[in-house]
């Protein structure tokens, strides 16, 4: 198939084939390992950057307004000059604050979306970790970002901090039951929970068109639900600075602020990235049925190209939300999940199961 | 005096975690400390400080004569700012019984109701920034410009124009006033169904607001509070409809009452007040006379014969009341300002009681506070 | 006009305890400060006007005594009166607190014991609203503060 042009698994293997011949094998993988981790390091701050920009960008367009245009064409630089300043802020050092969780809080949080992002699909060829339990090893590792949130409220001996790292502590929770279930409903579609079999499954349609309407609540609901999860939009009790000041995250200056900050872009670009990989197809380019004229025309556009389009589509959705509506209270936010969003995404995941045993979907 | 005094410092170290809200706070909108006692997320008693931003305004009037005292007043609720002239200036016209040319009540009725749009619509922005809609504020400033455009070509400033002087105004307005104003009517009619469906009709919005802070009838006359915060819960109290003055018993407008006196109502209240002062302003427009006078005759030193004075003005806010004491001579005795924003924030614990930290900033919000009109 | 004087004739009926004349602008009742609170509650609960509605307490100082004056209306006619009382002692005055009848009377008071240093009796929190608590009682005519006060001479 065309698509193999731009597989990345010659690239991969060439390399792998070169090391093993230079040094011995152990030191091989090593070497690998090591590459590895420097390029998402590389990756994990470039987009963190670019997505801060963006952000800035597409609310600025929404509010009227043209948004950061001064350092670098277009205010490209923006983002370099407020890390540069963030990094040289002083570290205010809290007398009466638990001195080790305080410092260790950032951290966690930034680990646990950096594990995440580890066994995301790039595009054809260029996947770190391939595990067979793949997407239950993301929600997993995810989920640890609330340890971070709530150790950080605690430690900081702050009124504004506790309350806020309690919010975010029950809503993060919370949530975490509707995002597994939407994204459960695409592995009883498509059969397993690894990754590169979910988008292999996808290759003649996108799990969202094939699944019809059973699929798009999931999405949806899987949107709401992940919009909560990491604490934006609409659901941004915890850190609303028209009530708490900035909630958990009150008492961290400097870089561990910045930690906090980058860890929840990243997070918005890991909950964009799954729901592309589950339901919009990852990397795979969109072909429409038996259009092999058209089919051929998309393969000619990369993976890469195809699978950071998708994300950022959803990225701008999610900004979206952030912009327009007001903010749910705590009770609402928790009502919405136990008695709106949990109820339904069970009789969802029951009817998929259903449909699929009966076979009722385009296969 | 002081065990009652110690005791109510210490009234919150019970088992009741306090929280300040302010002075410096996003959402209080000038400095007040709003001391929070809470169980939890739920509020059991709010405590408004207030005080930040006192500048002795009725100590200063006992200084200064009556047409100094104008700029002054310009200071208090500083977006009802032509308003606060006005109550002053009718008080020492009335008291001295001058007649103003019909043109100048026009003029001064027409800046009124632009002034009530630019403060509502200021309020509209700051209120849906309070809820998490942060779009909002950017929309409503957008507009409010093409207000404060209008008034900066005829006065010079922007905000804080102290123009409405005893006798008259200041000066003439410019020559584009009245097209000016009829072009910003035909814009803003545009605008106003987009806000409506940006958040009035907002399901999100409806579960932040309708409900929230009920305040029903009697306990709006019981605590004085007037103005639109009070039309929301049925109080029927606008100055322009009981004791009209100027030209408002000339012209045709509805008093916007509504019953359920939630955060809602309070917002519908001041939407459709908005509408109502569109309909006002192309009535004035239409009505208004030709002409360049722009005052009346009146004495260099204005001096207020002996006895006591009170005139009643509506506000964005609320009815504002001047009460004046003259010994004849040519600085007034005693001033005193019943200004609207001192007894519409003093319900705050009322109504705040028993709900959530969120409320009570919907709460804060819908009740449209200017501290600078609390603390005089 | 009329009915401005038919309602002094009511009020003089129905409040003997004060002096009902034609002010100004409005109706004005003076009465004894021991009296004020029953005729307040009198006012409060008239049958044709109950006066229900407090627009404003204020104080003025009159070098010998002091003044405090209530602007009263009531919601369903509309009418405004004006009702006053005068405080003799000058240097510790004391009066009833009608923040029983009217709550936003409450803090109104709180304002004029601060400015004023006007004590009110059964008051439920009086303390100062915008001063410190050592300051003095600003609005008084003959208050001095050398610092903060710039005297013009005239």
């Amino acid at each position: 198939m065309i698509l193999d042009i731009y597989s990345f698994s010659t690239l991969t293997h060439s390399i792998n084939k070169g090391l093993n011949a230079v040094m011995s094998p152990l030191l091989a993988t090593i070497v690998e390992l090591v590459i590895v981790g420097v390029l998402f390091l590389m990756l994990y701050a470039v987009l963190g950057l670019f997505l801060v920009y963006l952000e800035r960008k597409v609310c600025a367009v929404m509010q009227n307004r043209i948004g950061p245009n001064r350092v670098g064409r277009w205010g490209m630089f923006q983002t370099i000059a407020d890390l540069i300043k963030l990094l040289m802020k002083e570290l205010i050092p809290i007398k009466r604050a638990d001195q080790f969780l305080f410092n260790l809080a950032p951290f966690i949080v930034i680990i646990a979306s950096f594990m995440a992002m580890a066994a995301l699909p790039f595009a054809k060829g260029l996947q770190a970790i391939d595990f067979n339990i793949g997407i239950f090893y993301i929600i997993a590792v995810s989920s640890l970002g609330v340890i971070g949130i709530l150790i950080a409220g605690w430690s900081s001996n702050s009124k504004y901090s506790l309350v806020g790292a309690m919010r975010s502590g029950a809503q993060i929770v919370s949530y975490e039951l509707s995002v597994g279930l939407s994204l459960l409903s695409i592995v009883i579609f498509s059969g397993s929970m690894q990754l590169s079999t979910v988008i292999a499954s996808q290759a003649d349609g996108w799990w969202i068109f094939k699944g019809q309407i059973p699929a798009i609540i999931a999405f949806i609901l899987y949107l709401v639900a992940g919009t909560a999860e990491i604490n934006r939009g609409p659901f941004d009790l915890a850190e609303a600075e028209s009530e708490l000041t900035a909630g958990f995250h009150t008492e961290y200056s400097g870089i561990k602020f910045a930690f906090f900050f980058l860890a929840e872009y990243m997070n918005m670009f890991i909950v964009a990235a799954i729901a592309t990989t589950m339901f919009l197809g990852g990397w795979m380019p969109f072909h429409i049925g038996d259009w092999t004229g058209f089919n051929h025309i998309m393969d000619y556009i990369p993976s890469i190209v195809w699978f950071f389009g998708k994300t950022f589509v959803v990225i701008y959705l999610i900004m979206w939300f952030k912009w327009t509506f007001p903010r749910l209270r705590i009770d609402q936010l928790l009502n919405l999940e136990w008695k709106y969003l949990l109820p339904l995404n069970l009789m969802n995941t029951v009817f998929i199961s259903f449909i699929v045993l009966m076979g009722w979907y385009f296969k | 005096m002081s065990e009652e005094i110690i005791k109510n410092i210490m009234v919150g170290e019970h088992e009741d975690y306090l929280i300040n809200m302010g002075p410096q706070h996003p959402s209080t909108h000038g400095v007040l400390r709003l001391e929070v006692s809470l169980n939890g997320e739920d509020v059991k008693k709010v405590t408004p400080h207030i005080g930040y931003i006192h500048r002795s305004i009725e100590k200063m009037c006992e200084k200064d004569t009556y047409k100094q005292i104008i700029h002054l007043t310009d200071r208090m609720d500083y977006l009802s700012a032509h308003m606060n002239n006005e109550a002053v200036s009718l008080l020492v016209e009335n008291a001295l019984q001058i007649e103003v040319p019909e043109r100048v009540k026009y003029i001064r009725a027409i800046l009124d109701e632009l002034s009530r749009i630019a403060s509502h619509h200021l309020w509209w922005s700051a209120f849906g920034m309070d809820l998490g809609a942060l779009t909002t504020f950017f929309y409503g400033l957008r507009d409010r410009e093409k207000i404060l455009a209008i008034f900066e070509e005829s006065f010079g400033s922007r905000l804080l124009h102290s123009f409405i002087t005893p006798g008259g105004l200041m000066h003439d307005v410019h020559s584009n006033f009245r097209k000016d104003t009829l072009e910003f009517i035909k814009y803003f009619r545009k605008k106003l169904p987009e806000y409506k469906s940006l958040l009035t009709d907002n399901i999100i919005f409806h579960q932040r607001t309708k409900g929230v802070g009920k305040m029903d009838k009697k306990t709006s006359v019981a605590y004085g509070v007037t103005g639109p915060s009070g039309r929301g819960s049925g109080f029927s109290c606008d100055v322009r409809k009981i004791a009209p003055y100027g030209v408002y018993d000339q012209i045709e407008f509805n008093e916007i009452l509504k019953n359920d006196g939630d955060v809602f109502s309070r917002y519908l209240v001041r939407m459709e007040e908005m509408e109502e002062s569109m309909n006002i302003l192309e009535q004035l427009i239409d009505k208004m006379p030709d002409g360049n006078e722009y005052t009346a005759k009146m004495k260099a030193i204005v001096k207020l014969p002996e006895g006591e004075y009170y005139q009643r003005v509506e506000t964005a806010r609320g009815e504002l009341g001047v009460y004046v004491v003259s010994t004849g001579a040519k600085h007034p005795y005693r001033v005193r300002f019943r200004t609207p924003n001192f007894s519409n924030l003093f319900v705050l614990n009322n109504l705040a009681k028993g709900g959530k930290i969120a409320d009570l900033v919907a709460i804060s919000g819908s009740l449209d506070l200017v501290i600078p009109d609390i603390d005089r | 006009m009329d009915n401005k004087t038919d309602l002094v004739e009511v009020l003089s009926k129905l409040i003997p305890l004060g002096k009902v004349t034609m002010g100004n602008q409005y109706p004005e009742i003076i009465v004894d400060p021991d009296k004020l609170h029953k005729t307040a509650l009198a006012l409060k609960d008239l049958k044709t006007t109950p006066f229900d509605f407090l627009i404003d307490v204020t104080a003025v100082d009159f070098v010998t005594h002091f003044l405090l004056v209530f602007h009263l209306e009531s919601t369903n006619t509309h009418e405004v009166i004006v009702l006053k009382t005068q405080l003799e002692d000058h240097d510790s005055p004391f009066v009833d607190s009608v923040s029983d009848l009217w709550p936003t009377a409450e803090f109104q008071e709180r304002e004029i014991f601060d400015l004023f240093g006007i004590r009110f009796n059964n008051h439920p929190d009086l303390r100062r609203l915008f001063m410190e608590d050592d300051y003095g009682y600003p609005l008084r005519k003959d208050f001095k503060d050398e610092i903060n006060i710039i005297e013009y001479p005239n």
